[in-house]
């Protein structure tokens, strides 16, 4: 194997590196004008990116760059292109919206590529090496993002207790990684497989356990999703959508990739971990999200509630179970995407955000287009039948049955219908209730284009697309028990 | 003759005072910034010791990696922890509560 490869496999990161960084040097040159030509610079690297990954993908090859620190497979192609999307998307809707709050500046599109090439590290990576450089290289830019609006304390606080609890986290896992490389010997993946089908000790176990915790924080898993409400509510809108959707994506395939590759040998030691952290995210996202007056807060339990159906296909352990989770990923990256750009349309005239239900009540009336796709998105993220958003329940809770997890499934399906109860929530507070508040002002279109093509791939013509994401989906999930 | 469990021991009890350090602490958030690097310097304790003892060079790469990390997180906490002085003029624990609920 030749760097050559090795450069070739890892073309889409070395892409946005660069442009990153030469993005960043144009910013220090321009000044703060410079904004609005960066973002579309960025979206063109992404773009760039998105079409090299694909290519990939045409070519079937699944190729170890750099002696096996980083893999470029079926399972990797899948995950990165998601992610792509999702970044493409949040960052289109970003000037507009802080250019109401004249705080837009070049280094927020420098930022979301950096956390790009980030996120690829992290589902690519075959080594506990690249994973915690991927990792960090992600966080560390979500810090910053999240404190973006630096006048606004409720950002600030928000960047804060972000910055704190995902230390922690990175913290914990990489406690684990150290017991993990103690007590396998190695931080490939293969080697760590090979090492934990024998003998399997408590310290690794220790190790294991450490690595999943950590990792449950960064997709807001209950346990260990306290900061969830806090950071989405005070995050930037287009940086929460971003929060909810790309790192999610990136976070999960990560572990998607750890339970089946290194940790594969021992499935009994997690799925217990991880059927529980399944069952505890459905619950009480459905349920910490019925008091809750502050949209974005309420976003913010839905999203933990989603995690919990993502788990229950990880939790199947099966390639049904991961094809599944790759197919709610797509899906739920769509919907949830959609959902935070309609709340960040929802804006009065003077730029203040309409927040809380009472600001949105009668908004059939005012704002008859925005609440018909609010409502669109609201009953897929439900999970009713002809949105998309059912697919995405049913492929999932198909894994977990035919797993024999039927008891699992069981619970699943009677939370989601706790979960449904505000969802309608929504709807009855927008069709039912007579305009107390301002009329939302005007939105950009670009805003509107995000908010229609999210709405479109949620909309029953999404199932045209499940034969061709289901194939893509399976292929994926057969890259990684083909490698296992 | 130490062997590599007293190194894991060690570790072990940073690991545990850092994230103690981050849950009990109610005064200051420098504190938990301190917190924060302690509990990657027990990792560090263990990856050295480890690489140490298995004869393997990974693990000492792998400590370089985390002390590069730890000062660009460093570096990044202490950025926005002036941000949010500058909005709230304290930077006592008890006072991070614009959000609830």
């Amino acid at each position: 194997m030749s760097y050559a490869t090795s450069l070739y496999l890892t073309g889409a990161e070395i892409g946005l590196s660069v442009s990153g960084l030469v993005l960043l040097l144009v910013t220090a040159w321009m000044g703060e004008k410079a904004g609005r030509g960066i973002t579309i610079a960025a979206v063109a690297a992404l773009f760039g990116a998105l079409f090299f990954n694909v290519s990939l993908f045409d070519g079937g090859a699944a190729g170890v760059a750099f002696g096996g620190l980083f893999l470029a497979d079926g399972f990797a192609v899948f995950a990165k292109s998601l992610v792509y999307i999702a970044t493409i998307a949040c960052l289109i809707v970003a000037p507009r919206y802080f250019n109401g709050h004249a705080e837009y500046r070049g280094e927020y599109p420098v930022l979301m590529l950096f956390n790009a090439v980030g996120m690829g590290m992290m589902v690519s990576a075959t080594d506990l090496m690249t994973l915690y450089i991927g990792l960090e290289m992600s966080s560390l830019s979500s810090y910053v993002l999240a404190s973006f609006a630096r006048r606004n304390e409720k950002s600030s606080e928000a960047g804060l207790k972000y910055f704190v609890l995902g230390g922690l986290a990175s913290g914990i896992i990489l406690y684990g990684v150290s017991l993990v490389y103690g007590f396998s010997g190695t931080t490939s993946y293969d080697g760590i497989r090979a090492a934990f089908t024998a003998d399997f000790s408590t310290g690794a176990m220790f190790g294991v356990v450490f690595v999943l915790a950590g990792v449950a924080f960064k997709i807001a898993a209950v346990p260990f999703h306290m900061w969830t409400p806090d950071v989405y509510e005070g995050a930037p809108t287009p940086v929460t959508a971003f929060f909810a959707s790309a790192p999610k994506v990136a976070a999960v395939a990560m572990l998607v990739r750890l339970a089946t590759g290194p940790f594969g040998g021992q499935v009994e030691a997690w799925q217990q971990i991880v059927i529980f952290a399944a069952l505890a995210s459905i619950v009480v996202g459905a349920l910490g999200a019925i008091g809750q007056q502050n949209l974005k807060r309420l976003l913010a339990y839905s999203s933990i509630n989603n995690v919990g159906f993502i788990l229950i296909g990880l939790a199947a352990a099966t390639p049904e179970g991961i094809s599944g989770v790759m197919v709610y990923l797509s899906i739920y990256v769509f919907m949830t995407i959609g959902s935070f750009v309609a709340l960040l349309m929802l804006r009065d005239a003077e730029g203040n955000a309409l927040s809380t239900f009472d600001d949105i009540s009668g908004l059939s009336t005012t704002s008859p287009a925005l609440a018909w796709c609010l409502l669109a998105l609201m009953f897929s993220l439900a999970g009713i039948p002809p949105l998309f958003g059912f697919w995405g329940k049913f492929v999932v809770f198909q894994a977990a049955v035919q797993a024999d997890m039927i008891a699992l499934a069981a619970i699943g399906i009677a939370a989601s219908v706790i979960g449904a109860f505000y969802y309608i929530k929504f709807i009855k507070v927008m069709f039912f209730d007579e305009p107390k508040g301002a009329a939302p002002a005007k939105a950009p279109v670009s805003h509107w284009g995000v908010l229609a093509l999210s709405v479109a791939v949620i909309s029953p013509l999404g199932y045209l697309l499940t034969p061709w994401l289901g194939n893509l989906a399976d292929a994926a999930a057969q890259a990684l028990f083909y490698a296992a | 003759m130490i062997g590599v469990e007293h190194y894991i021991i060690v570790s072990a009890i940073l690991f545990v005072l850092g994230v103690l350090g981050i849950f009990l602490n109610r005064k200051n958030i420098i504190v938990i910034l301190m917190s924060i690097e302690l509990i990657l310097l027990s990792v560090n304790i263990n990856m050295v010791a480890f690489s140490a003892f298995l004869g393997d060079l990974v693990g000492q790469v792998f400590a370089m990696f985390i002390l590069t990390v730890a000062a660009a997180e460093a570096a990044i906490g202490l950025a926005i922890l002036m941000i949010y002085f500058r909005g709230r003029g304290t930077i006592a624990v008890d006072d991070a509560n614009q959000m609830k609920g």
